[in-house]
């Protein structure tokens, strides 16, 4: 029996998972998909917000403003980068710069520290590229930057490493309750007896909570699309640049990425389906259009990437963080769409606090270690330290993606790792192998090789993403049905 | 640290090529850094024949057009390093490589040619809209697969792009047994070798869709198939005339961008039109003693003018080593009306490598007779009709040493000129 099954592999499923991992308990995480980082956790804005948007007295407010300052410590142990680089609110016209003192306000109610509406000269000493129309701004010292996947593996790996197992390919497909209390929990390998469900399900968190007969609320798909630039003109904004808010959406941003590129984006659009992040030409024009509005002089050429992502946004309009009144032992943690990564530190709180009233006793630990193991990244080390990493495995002294510095070393570490790659993408988010300029044309052949060698695979069985996105189809010669004789016209 | 006279960034044809000539213009210590496992870059997975016919006057492979430089680099005793890596040029040509057995290597050159090619342009470049699935790859990441590592990236393909790297993938997949449906285009005319165009695509029944592109991959996993729409004159798509066209795999021939990363630490000066480095009559960048040459200076349709480029590195790295001292006056070389760029974009005609220097250009748009001229502040000094100008072909000229005397500029007009001649795509 294990005390506790939490249901969702993102941002916010692998901090409960790792603040569970602090005590003594049986604890598994299930991920639908072949990595963590899967869903709404890989394609967001990368902010760690403020906290002055939200409305004062909800969940996302309280939350936003008390997780903000976790993530020095969090980042700190788990050797994940994060900037506090700080945001500007941009003011274009008189109105807008009366909404800026609005949110000023909301920002002192909310506990936010350090905000100033700042005069258009200081904005433009700040940010030179600005639009120079801009009025004022509202300067929030307090946010910052970070990869969501980079995080999320690195708590998973964490959680891992202290006790808590994380099982992958896992959906699951029922939940049986008996005496009005959680039961068990069905994949398609097993089942798992659990006295207590956490469903951190993302945009599916609706549906698990029907599947275990829980209480009804409906997450709908918001679609957010991204382009994303070559690090050569990363410089262009050092901080992250949001127009001023309309009641749906922080707006279309310019924003720098800790890995020294910008994006741009995203725009905000209802979709059908849960799985539908196929970016579409009206929404590269239209965050285009509106990121221009904020730096009118974007390297448009040099754009390296697009990808959307999808936020999981609840009828109840806030966060939906509470133990369910019907099934015992089901905890709901739905309906997080932004601040929902700046807020994923102080949700993972407030679920043990659930847990505890709902009555786990949670004993600590005298093992826990908070730190993963050390993570190396050639491209961040010293000559001397390069050298000395070389010497000691040669592997790192092989470079197999050029646009971004990554080592065969890296990757095998990143296959063997807690939670290991098993695809070309996880791969990817681990190293950053094949995410620069020639997104992997280079070093894709080479992944696919060393992927196969260290899991013991035919290049044929390595993956983009999980089964189903099978690299290549087949040997050279297999296809030909005419005995290899094919001739011209 | 190690001391080096001449190093060469890249062991593909350019570098390869100048490091032969530099052995042969008596150059003792000639360093070629390579980061693959075997020398010859590119040519390795060019396994289709149509090399040579300039150099040598025959029609070889592209692993048989590597290897005579690669066999007479070794005779002539060029130092090849493989499975190395540059990853730092200063501009004072200090070079930082890494490889697993030596580790990080650090090397001061007397003069640097860089031969470092150029990559695909991508997907995100060209921004395609729909879902990321397994199944896009960019046509030369698919010839490595196919002629490397012998897999297939899928059976039933589209290409988008007619450079010429897809329209070989065309006929080689086709050989290999797969389906490709079709090849899309989104200009009115092809951006291939015409030759190509002929033996890979009419030969095969492959059609070629011109002012088409794709508007939108399908498929979570995998490719299910693509929409393609007709483009109008401004190259947006009619979305009336779109229709969708099953196949598991993309293949993206869209344009080849030259690798500057290292010239960019080196801080040459880039030419923002070729995206390459800047250069004079001897191939030498912004940087003295700094030299470039191959499709990391720009993009070329035929490995032989690679070759001819890269000879003309090694004779400047030559008097480079012999004289670094010597300051130039440039005349500028300006790519007029009708041509995207000329190259050499400077020259100081006393300091020729040759008696006659070779301008390489490409035209606008494709044109069936035009007239280049060539002017200087005094008049028009030279001029040549041309025909069946297209983009994808790289024009040359040559122009005498007392053809230029005592210029003060020179620049270069295409004009087309009528009595056109229709031909087909």
């Amino acid at each position: 029996m294990l005390d506790v099954v939490i249901i969702g592999g993102g941002v916010v499923g692998c901090m409960i998972a790792r603040e569970l991992s602090r005590y003594q308990l049986k604890a598994v995480l299930l991920e639908k998909e072949d990595d963590v980082a899967s869903g709404t956790s890989k394609a967001n804005s990368a902010i760690i917000h403020a906290g002055y948007d939200a409305k004062p007295g909800t969940l996302k407010a309280k939350l936003n403003v008390r997780g903000n300052p976790l993530f020095d410590i969090i980042c700190g142990e788990l050797d994940v980068p994060f900037k506090r680089i700080g945001s500007l609110v941009v003011a274009l016209n008189e109105e807008e710069v009366r909404a800026l003192e609005e949110l000023l306000e909301r920002g002192k109610s909310n506990g936010v520290p350090g905000l100033e509406i700042i005069s258009r000269e200081r904005l433009r000493e700040m940010e030179p590229n600005v639009n120079r129309e801009a009025l004022a701004a509202l300067y929030a010292p307090t946010a910052g930057i970070i990869c969501p996947y980079e995080l999320t593996i690195a708590l998973a790996e964490n959680a891992c490493q202290n006790g808590v197992e994380i099982k992958l390919n896992s959906p699951v497909l029922g939940v049986r309750v008996e005496n009005g209390g959680v039961l068990s929990v069905r994949t398609p390998g097993e089942t798992l007896y659990t006295r207590y469900i956490i469903n951190a399900a993302g945009l599916f968190a609706d549906e698990i909570s029907r599947l275990a007969g829980a209480e009804d609320y409906r997450i709908t798909p918001r679609k957010g699309e991204y382009l994303i630039f070559d690090r050569r003109f990363g410089g262009i904004v050092s901080r992250v640049i949001f127009p001023t808010p309309t009641k749906i959406s922080k707006g279309i941003l310019v924003c720098p990425t800790v890995d020294g590129n910008f994006f741009i984006g995203p725009n905000s659009n209802d979709v059908g389906e849960k799985d539908d992040v196929a970016v579409t030409q009206q929404g590269i024009e239209e965050i285009i259009k509106g990121a221009r509005k904020l730096v009118p002089d974007l390297p448009l050429k040099h754009v390296i990437s697009s990808f959307a992502g999808l936020r999981a946004v609840s009828d109840t309009d806030d966060f939906v963080i509470r133990a369910s009144k019907k099934v015992k032992g089901f905890i709901n943690v739905g309906g997080i769409q932004s601040p929902g990564l700046s807020s994923a530190p102080a949700i993972a709180e407030m679920v043990l606090e659930i847990l505890k009233e709902e009555g786990l006793e949670l004993r600590e630990k005298n093992n826990f270690n908070p730190k993963r193991p050390p993570i190396f990244k050639f491209r961040h080390l010293s000559n001397e330290e390069k050298r000395e990493l070389i010497r000691k495995k040669p592997a790192y002294g092989r470079i197999i993606c050029r646009c971004e510095t990554v080592t065969e070393g890296e990757i095998i570490d990143a296959i063997r790792r807690p939670v290991g790659a098993r695809s070309l993408d996880a791969v990817k988010r681990r190293t950053r192998a094949g995410m620069g300029r020639c997104q992997g044309g280079f070093c894709s052949p080479r992944i696919v090789e060393i992927l196969a060698r260290e899991l013991g695979i035919s290049p044929l069985e390595v993956t983009k993403c999980g089964s189903g996105s099978e690299i290549l189809k087949g040997r050279t010669k297999e296809f030909i049905e005419t005995g290899g004789v094919i001739n011209a016209k | 640290m190690q001391n080096r006279e001449l190093v060469i960034i890249g062991g593909g044809p350019a570098g390869l090529s100048a490091a032969v000539e530099a052995r042969r213009l008596g150059i003792k210590d000639v360093l070629v850094i390579d980061r693959e496992s075997e020398p010859g870059g590119i040519l390795k997975q060019c396994i289709h024949p149509g090399f040579g016919l300039h150099i040598f006057k025959e029609e070889l492979t592209g692993p048989e057009y590597a290897e005579r430089f690669v066999r007479e680099a070794k005779n002539l005793g060029v130092e090849i390093m493989l499975d190395t890596m540059a990853i730092e040029l200063t501009a004072d040509k200090r070079i930082i490589a890494v490889n697993s057995q030596e580790g990080l290597i650090e090397i001061q050159a007397k003069a640097v040619i860089l031969a470092m090619g150029c990559r695909e342009r991508t997907r995100g470049a060209i921004n395609i809209p729909g879902f990321r699935p397994a199944g896009v790859f960019t046509a030369g990441t698919a010839q490595r697969f196919v002629n490397i590592e012998g897999y297939m990236p899928g059976r039933e393909i589209v290409i988008l792009g007619s450079g010429d790297i897809g329209l070989i993938m065309a006929r080689r997949l086709t050989l290999e047994g797969a389906k490709v449906r079709c090849v899309v285009e989104i200009m009115p005319y092809s951006n291939g070798l015409t030759r190509n165009i002929v033996q890979c695509l009419e030969d095969y029944d492959i059609p070629l869709l011109l002012k088409h592109t794709v508007v939108n991959i399908h498929g979570r996993k995998r490719v299910e198939g693509v929409t393609i729409a007709e483009v109008d004159d401004n190259m947006k798509p009619i979305m009336e005339t779109a229709k969708f066209i099953p196949c598991d795999t993309l293949l993206l021939s869209v344009g080849l961008i030259p690798e500057n990363e290292l010239s960019r630490m080196a801080e040459i000066q880039i030419d923002e039109v070729t995206g390459g480095p800047v250069v004079n009559q001897r191939m030498e960048t912004s940087v003295p003693g700094i030299f470039a040459c191959g499709n990391v200076l720009h993009v070329h349709d035929l490995v032989d003018f690679v070759t001819r480029e890269a000879i003309l590195a090694a004779r400047g790295a030559a008097s480079y080593l012999a004289d670094s001292d010597k300051k130039y006056d440039y005349v500028p070389v300006v790519a007029g009306d009708g041509l995207r760029y000329v190259l050499p974009h400077r020259i100081n005609i006393e300091a020729m490598p040759e008696k006659r220097q070779t301008f390489f250009m490409r035209s606008v748009k494709p044109m069936a007779k035009a007239r280049l001229s060539i002017e200087s502040e005094k008049g028009v000094i030279k001029s040549r009709v041309m025909r069946y100008v297209k983009p994808s072909e790289m024009l040359s000229i040559p122009i005498d040493r007392d053809e230029m005397k005592g210029i003060k500029i020179l620049k270069f007009n295409l004009q087309e000129e009528g009595d056109s001649v229709e031909r087909g795509e």
